[in-house]
């Protein structure tokens, strides 16, 4: 399937710091593919900065991002305002300070139908309703006459998904999107996520830290680690067999069902030291963590390699030979 | 609907809290002036330059200012609970009639001053948050600071100077041309011609304030994750500033420009005083020259009245621009 949304070599800078480099990854038409990683990984950058969204001083220094036959980091302000919300659209983590708190709910979602499809007030507004019907909201006209203070987190997220969905955009970016909402509110969420790609065969990129939800609603998964990608492969494949030290690490780390282990009756491992040291590091970002890594990791950074088919891995450690493979605990031995 | 329900509960409210707060401010201010040595018998006297102890005694017994203090209160309570602000010996008219006169000018020059300095403030305020650390940001500080430290009297002064008398633009005092038997369009222009510079000079220094607060709060207001929103919609800069950030914006500043409301009234008499306005502001100072008290407090009363409701409009106000503070 030809990619939707071809992300090549981006790299984004501070002034004082590099959060991300050189990650390329692609994206089908609808398809759900996450990125996940811990806090500083540069997930929610690299989602900024395919909005062109970046705050302050962060400048994306090199790279492409195409979307279809648009090089979108090439395109004038002008126009890549007209394709924001329209072709590529958001919701973002905090649905409590999302949303305007002195504007009504129907004055936030109409505005965006107004500026893109050129629509009506009374158009937008009958829209408007149908869009919160959509996205599930009880009584929707009455809705659009509320103020988000009087709904809860759950439900402003819903109506941060009906703004995003407003333009049936190609692609919908959710960064951490059930992160702020309670366990039982997050499954609503994802599950109005994922019929919302199969409905108006959007395309999903689920930025995350939760490897739960990753493993249940992505078709493809990238692992981030310090701005790098160093694993990418499709969700079980990436659980039955993860092929970096990283990935093994993470999976190691979290409670899994079949395994019988809880973080009650057992301790979790851990991947020891911080992703801080990584942040000056000549070479594999990974490798002062890292349990298994060879001299060439100290110095040189390793490059992506197909490692099977749809599987890249980013390491100089032979992965997929049976022997190298790690033992689950291998972490924890610090 | 519910709007109007929202303001009938307001002013239900204001007006149960003022009368309190009215009564109190009569009977302090009516304390307050009596330390002020000598009184209208007294200027009047003086001011005919040959009265005997005898005419004092007539003028005092007259006007009531013979009877004990407390007596005297009891008498102007009682005139103001059959809504009578009194009579002046000096003007040999009833209170309400010469503060009637001079109300509508100070409340045109205090609305006109207050509008220019909320307007200019907020304007400025978006620019210098706009260009905020970049030289417009710094030559506005720079001015604005100014502004703000400039003695009223004397910008008032300059600008006669410079608009009156070297430029011949505009009048240097009154506020409106004498004889003049104007109509309809010419005589609105005649009207805002007078206003231009009294407003203008009792505004300035607020218009220091206000730019700075709204610089603060818009930049504030900027960082706030809906603004990020706004932008992944693909909204122009000038909607975000407009629609997201300036009115979450207005919110300290209309809080200050109501506080303000009564320092402004202060500030009339300085300006009425220069520009020879014929305001309460210069009333009031006139009042007190010549002991006129029962002038003085009918004008402290209505001031208090007027900061009142200038307060339940700040309310008012708010409850529009922020949907989250509803009126209690």
């Amino acid at each position: 399937m030809a990619s939707l949304l071809d992300v090549r070599d981006l790299t984004i800078a501070f002034p004082s710091a590099t959060p991300v480099r050189n990650l390329s990854f692609s994206l089908a038409p609808a398809e759900t593919l996450a990125i996940v990683g811990e806090s500083g990984s540069g997930k929610s950058l690299t989602a900024l900065a395919l909005m062109r969204l970046l705050p302050g001083t962060a400048r994306i220094v090199s790279g492409r991002v195409r979307l279809r036959d648009d090089e979108l980091l090439a395109l004038p302000e002008i126009e890549m305002r007209r394709r924001r919300g329209r072709d590529i659209a958001m919701i973002f983590q905090e649905p409590m300070t999302s949303l305007n708190p002195v504007l009504t709910i129907g004055r936030q979602v109409t505005e965006v139908l107004q500026v893109h499809r050129g629509l009506s007030k009374a158009q937008a507004r009958r829209e408007a309703a149908e869009l919160l019907d959509l996205v599930r909201i009880p009584n929707p006209e009455r809705c659009l006459d509320d103020h988000p203070h009087r709904l809860s987190g759950g439900m402003r997220q819903r109506v941060m998904i009906a703004i995003a969905a407003a333009c049936r955009p190609k692609i919908l970016i959710a960064d951490e999107p059930t992160t702020a909402l309670d366990v039982t509110i997050q499954a609503q969420v994802l599950e109005l996520l994922d019929r919302l790609r199969r409905e108006l065969s959007l395309s999903l990129l689920l930025i995350t830290h939760d490897l739960g939800l990753v493993g249940q609603w992505a078709d493809r998964v990238v692992v981030m680690y310090a701005g790098r990608k160093v694993e990418e492969a499709p969700p079980g494949i990436l659980f039955e067999r993860p092929l970096h030290p990283y990935t093994h690490g993470l999976l190691a780390a979290s409670p899994r069902l079949h395994e019988n282990l809880h973080y009650r009756s057992a301790r979790l491992s851990e991947i020891p030291g911080n992703i801080a040291s990584a942040t000056t590091q000549a070479g594999c970002p990974f490798a002062p963590r890292c349990p298994n890594r060879l001299a060439l990791c100290r110095t040189n950074v390793p490059h992506e390699r197909d490692a099977a088919i749809g599987r890249r891995v980013a390491c100089h450690v032979d992965l997929t030979e049976p022997s190298r493979g790690l033992p689950h605990d291998a972490a924890v031995s610090y | 609907m519910s709007s109007i329900q929202r303001i009938g509960k307001t002013f239900r409210r204001t007006i149960w809290q003022a009368i309190p707060t009215v009564i109190g401010i009569v009977v302090i201010n009516f304390f307050l002036l009596q330390l002020a040595p000598g009184d209208a018998a007294d200027v009047l006297a003086g001011e005919s330059g040959s009265a005997t102890m005898e005419t004092v005694a007539a003028l005092r017994s007259r006007f009531g200012l013979d009877q004990p203090i407390l007596l005297q209160l009891a008498a102007y309570l009682d005139n103001l609970a059959h809504l009578s602000l009194g009579y002046s010996p000096r003007y040999n008219l009833p209170v309400a009639d010469i503060i009637g006169q001079r109300l509508p000018g100070t409340v045109a020059l205090m609305a006109t001053a207050l509008v220019i300095a909320l307007a200019g403030g907020i304007a400025l305020g978006i620019v210098m948050a706009t260009f905020a650390g970049r030289w417009p940001d710094r030559l506005i500080s720079i001015v604005v600071t100014l502004l703000y430290s400039i003695p009223r009297f004397w910008i008032g002064l300059m600008l006669i100077l410079l608009f009156s008398v070297k430029l011949g633009w505009l009048p240097s005092g009154g506020a409106a041309t004498i004889g003049a038997n104007l109509s309809g369009f010419d005589l609105l222009i005649d009207r805002a011609r007078y206003m231009v510079l009294p407003a203008l000079s009792l505004s300035l220094f607020y218009i220091a304030i206000y730019s700075r607060l709204a610089r603060a709060a818009m930049l504030e207001a900027q960082a706030q994750d809906y603004v990020r929103t706004a932008a992944a919609k693909g909204l122009s800069p000038l909607t975000i500033t407009v629609r997201h950030v300036l009115r979450n914006a207005l919110l300290p500043v209309t809080t200050v420009a109501g506080m303000h409301f009564g320092g402004l009234l202060g500030g009339a008499v300085v300006v009425e005083t220069v520009y020879s306005w014929p305001g309460l502001g210069r009333l009031a100072f006139e009042a007190v020259m010549s002991r006129d008290f029962s002038v003085l407090l009918g004008i402290l009363l209505l001031s208090s009245l007027l900061v009142i409701i200038a307060n339940m409009t700040v309310d008012l106000v708010q409850a529009w621009l922020d949907p989250r503070i509803e009126t209690r």
